[in-house]
């Protein structure tokens, strides 16, 4: 395989600078892509994964770590890759046809080559008769399929694609999933390879030859699956469903012993687990879910349950773990007698349930800590802010004080003002956080 | 109508605190001034401007000169917003310089630098080329700065997945400005120079009937003309003046600002199709015309080609993140000349301050507090009426069908140009000028609130009014609860344009010559005129920098913190 390797990504490191302290968003990550290879990066949102892609195409230089394009160390945009992006990212102001010619102009191609192949390509994907629209008249599918069109035209032998489907409604990423695979399987597009970012486990699954599972904090490479299974391929059949299975396990991981799972608070040596994004309510449904089958639950059946795709569901394990409310192994999740509990109580018992669990929490006993410290025990939110960005990228501790503060919220732990942008106990709360 | 809200709505983001920024760009202006009152002591002491005629048939004549000097300062400000804006947006090192100086020149009064540019000019031009350079120059002044910002916040928003479609592409630097840059920044660019006609055109009328002392700088064109028929009290003349000056701007807005809005509608970036698309009768014209079309297949088409062939020979393709962040040493040798320049401008500057005595200081700080006074006045009449008028119009169709268009052309005769005919009717009363004064701010300023106010009222989201319909509130309580809360954003935003804008009109509203005989009142804008027509230069400098400050911290203080106010409390998010 290394002899047709066409891009290989060697020790990439990707650190970035907040005031003082830096933050590592991608360690050591080491990837193969060789021809004729459909390759899936999966991993849960801020893994690093779309900047890794954004390394591979030249458009962004890693911290450490080199890239490697048949061999040869990459010198800017990579001229053989393009991209399709989640957001299509066309050219509002140019209709379809001009939107696929523009990106044929810098290549020096003539007007007349470029209204051929542009004609061509809009053929190849479908959308003969939509050359005079304007992207705005047409579907997000459709949309899309000017996206393809356009990193088609150029040729390219490395196409990227970045969470390609995410954007569009269910029906319309099912069926433009079904041809490009169509066009990869069957050979009419010129790429030699394909690189895909997702988050949707299905995905990876259905359409890639191997998969690259990535993991958070520091974004790197957690695993490495073949998917030897023949296209079409049928998502009921077991290989099918063992392989997601197995994907799913890899990625939600294993419940560990708390004080492990709970990690360090903010300040203190370790590290401190970041709240997974989730609304409380949306965890309660899974819970109530999770009760009432009785039984674990498999972790990419939830996705079709709950109408959710599988970075969210990873998310949910994640918080129902970390506050001991289920646990998780081999991709399925079960709940602990104290989920079972909350499942069952009533708002005001669960609301006691989850405080007492949320109490043990060293993010959340750090910042009823600091409250308590806090004249009149009141904070004030960019107080607090700047305090968690010693320990998370400023946007990150943002989203993690807004989350302490809707979980605190939820378990009356404490109050938050939000026209003087302050924190305060509720008050029976006084003097009680440990 | 939802076209003509939108141009009224960019001004808020140049709002922000006091930084030490603004003290280095303060003291370049200082500099300025002082430069500028040198030049203007040697200017001669008594100049006679050109007879102006009132025949109805010099009319056209006039109208051409008044349009040429407009476009000739809207070409040196396009120019400048390009070349200014996309280098601002490309070094950082400019950038520094960039924000700062666009953020104190925009409440800064401009009227009150006229008379130094003026004589200052003069004294190195003959008088007439002189009248006409300043001129084109003031209008500049008044139109460049928010193009400039605008062009610039274009060019820093761009979205980031455009860009990297443009990069990963091989897009040079032509082509992304092509491409991309240009038409992103379209629209913006488009509102604002619709706006910087409008506020050109008062500009454009102070500066063509500006007369300081024994000294006439007045030239031939529709603002003397009227100014010349508003002295000599010739109503048919008055009449004439207004109704081609009103044929102008309604003229240039059917024929070139109309179509090219419905031309830029292709530039929106949002990817539903809106409602409401503007038309233009014109625009249809040109586009179904055999002549238009052959012109942009056989002329414009092919010249393109050549010039990105052209550029692709020139330019490589943009790599991303490699902005230059190298300050060259060109740059460092011009900002330490730059700062010794200020250094020693500023001590000369204080210098000539010294010899302001006492006493003028103290009619400084009255004036100021008159011209405040005033001002108040003005933007509560304005607030008054605009508010009940706006929501009206932004809430029933049947006013707005005859409303609207009256508003529309009365909202674009400048307010300098009816300022002789107000003048005629006042002076007779008693406190004439001081009402007059009042009056002029009023006109030049009330339209900006009644545009935010309707833009406000048309922007409450309908299931909050049936809401309050359904729980039956009040109409007491229907305002306090939703209308006002709702307006207050639109409000302050326009009413930071309003107040600055009628600062700039009290330097022509508190000292007027009319009908062969000085007219004035107490205020810091008379002040500044009569000091420039008594020759009096360091009291002139005195009382510009006086009022810069003023309104600059009025700015930074007062509007700022309500402007904070209504971004994080009062904003209805769509």
């Amino acid at each position: 395989m290394n002899d047709n390797a066409l891009v290989k990504l060697r020790q990439i490191t990707q650190t970035y600078r907040s005031g003082r302290k830096e933050f590592v968003a991608i360690r050591d990550v080491n990837i193969t892509v060789g021809e004729s290879e459909f390759v899936a990066l999966l991993g849960p949102s801020g893994c690093g994964k779309s900047t890794l892609l954004r390394i591979t195409t030249g458009l962004q230089k890693p911290t450490e770590g080199r890239v490697l394009y048949r061999g040869r160390p990459l010198d800017g945009v990579n001229p053989h890759a393009t991209i399709v992006f989640q957001t299509f990212a066309l050219f509002p102001w140019l209709t379809v046809r001009q939107n696929v010619e523009v990106a044929l102009k810098p290549r020096g191609f003539s007007p007349e080559q470029r209204a051929q192949r542009a004609e061509e390509l809009i053929s190849l994907v479908g959308l003969d008769g939509f050359e005079t629209a304007f992207p705005r008249e047409l579907s997000g599918g459709m949309r899309q399929k000017v996206g393809f069109a356009r990193a088609l035209a150029v040729a390219p032998e490395l196409l990227c694609l970045d969470e390609p489907f995410s954007a569009l409604d269910v029906l319309s990423a099912e069926s433009l999933r079904g041809e490009l695979l169509e066009m990869w399987t069957s050979g009419t597009m010129p790429t030699k390879a394909i690189l895909m970012v997702t988050h949707s486990i299905e995905e990876a699954v259905f359409m890639s030859d191997r998969i690259v599972v990535m993991d958070k904090e520091p974004g790197r490479v957690v695993a490495d699956v073949i998917v030897d299974l023949p296209h079409p391929r049928d998502r009921s059949s077991p290989r099918f469903a063992a392989l997601v299975d197995h994907a799913y396990a890899t990625l939600a991981g294993q419940t560990q012993p708390e004080h492990v799972e709970i990690g360090t608070a903010p300040g203190q040596p370790g590290r401190t687990r970041a709240l997974p994004n989730v609304p409380v309510d949306v965890l309660e449904t899974l819970l109530e879910y999770v009760a009432d089958l009785g039984k674990p639950a498999d972790l990419f059946r939830l996705t079709e349950a709950l109408h959710i795709d599988s970075d969210y569901v990873l998310r949910l394990s994640e918080a129902a773990e970390l506050l001991g409310f289920a646990t998780v192994a081999q991709g399925d999740i079960d709940l602990t007698p104290l989920g079972e509990a909350f499942a069952e109580a009533r708002i005001v018992a669960r609301r006691e349930i989850f405080a007492t669990r949320l109490r043990r929490l060293p993010l959340i006993q750090w910042l009823l800590g600091l409250l308590n410290a806090a004249n009149d025990r009141r904070l004030e939110y960019d107080v607090a802010l700047k305090a968690l960005e010693l320990e998370f990228p400023p946007d990150e501790a943002e989203r993690q004080l807004d989350l302490a503060i809707e979980w605190g919220r939820y378990a009356e732990l404490l109050q938050y003002d939000d026209d003087g942008e302050v924190l305060y106990l509720e008050s029976d709360q006084i003097g009680a956080s440990r | 109508m939802n076209g003509l809200l939108r141009r009224f709505s960019p001004i808020g983001p140049f709002i922000h605190g006091l930084r030490w920024a603004d003290g280095v760009v303060l003291i370049g202006i200082a500099v300025v001034v002082y430069v500028g009152a040198e030049l203007a002591a040697h200017a001669p002491a008594i100049t006679r401007g050109p007879a102006v005629s009132l025949q109805p048939s010099t009319l056209p004549l006039y109208a051409a000169l008044s349009v040429s000097r407009m476009a000739l300062a809207y070409a040196l400000s396009l120019v400048f917003t390009l070349v200014y804006g996309y280098a601002a947006a490309k070094s950082p090192t400019i950038r520094q310089f960039l924000l700062p100086l666009l953020d104190v020149l925009q409440s800064v009064p401009i009227l009150s630098f006229l008379p130094v540019v003026l004589l200052g000019l003069a004294t190195v031009l003959p008088e007439r080329v002189a009248a006409e350079a300043a001129s084109v120059v003031l209008i500049f002044t008044s139109q460049a700065w928010n193009m400039t910002f605008s062009w610039y916040q274009s060019l820093t928003t761009v979205p980031g997945d455009l860009r990297e479609a443009s990069a990963i592409f091989r897009f040079n630097a032509w082509l992304s400005l092509k491409h991309l840059e240009l038409p992103f920044g379209a629209i913006g660019l488009l509102w604002n120079s619709i706006m910087s006609w409008a506020g050109g055109w008062f500009f454009l009328m102070a500066a063509e009937m500006f007369t300081v002392g024994q000294r006439d700088f007045r030239l031939p064109g529709i603002g003397s003309y009227l100014q010349t028929a508003a002295d000599r009290g010739d109503m048919t003349a008055i009449g004439w003046g207004l109704g081609t000056l009103i044929l102008v701007i309604v003229g240039l807005d059917q024929l070139v600002w109309r179509p090219l809005l419905v031309w830029a509608d292709r530039f929106k970036l949002e990817m539903v199709s809106g409602a409401t698309e503007p038309s233009s009768w014109f625009f249809d014209i040109l586009r179904t015309s055999a002549v238009a079309s052959w012109f942009t297949a056989s002329v414009i088409r092919p010249i393109g080609e050549r010039l990105d062939a052209a550029m692709a020979r020139w330019l490589a393709p943009i790599r991303p993140g490699t902005a230059h962040t190298r300050r060259s040493g060109c740059a460092s040798a011009f900002i330490v000349l730059a700062a010794v320049g200020l250094a020693y401008g500023a001590v000369r500057a204080v210098g000539m301050l010294l010899h302001v005595p006492a006493d003028e200081w103290t009619g400084i700080a009255l004036g100021l507090l008159a011209t405040l006074a005033r001002v108040a006045a003005a933007m509560a009449i304005a607030l008054a009426w605009t508010v009940p008028v706006g929501v009206a119009l932004a809430t029933n169709r049947k006013i707005a069908d005859w409303l609207q268009p009256v508003i529309q052309i009365t909202a674009s005769v400048p307010a300098t140009a009816l300022f002789p005919v107000l003048l005629l009717f006042m002076l007779g009363l008693p406190g004439g000028l001081n009402i007059a004064a009042v009056m002029l701010m009023l006109m030049g300023t009330q339209w900006y609130l009644l545009f935010n106010v309707i833009a406000g009222a048309s922007a409450i989201p309908q299931d909050l009014k049936y809401t309050s319909a359904l729980i039956g509130m009040s109409p007491w309580e229907r305002w306090r609860t939703l209308v006002i809360p709702a307006l207050f954003p639109y409000i302050i935003t326009g009413a930071i344009t309003a107040s600055g804008g009628a600062w700039n009109a009290s330097i022509v509203a508190e000292y007027s010559q009319f009908g062969g005989k000085t007219v004035f009142t107490a205020g810091i804008g008379s002040m500044i005129a009569r000091a420039t027509a008594a020759g009096n230069y360091p009291l002139l400098l005195a009382a510009t920098l006086a009022m810069i400050v003023s309104v600059v911290l009025i700015n930074r203080v007062f509007w700022h913190r309500l402007y904070r106010l209504a971004e994080t409390r009062y904003r209805i998010e769509g």
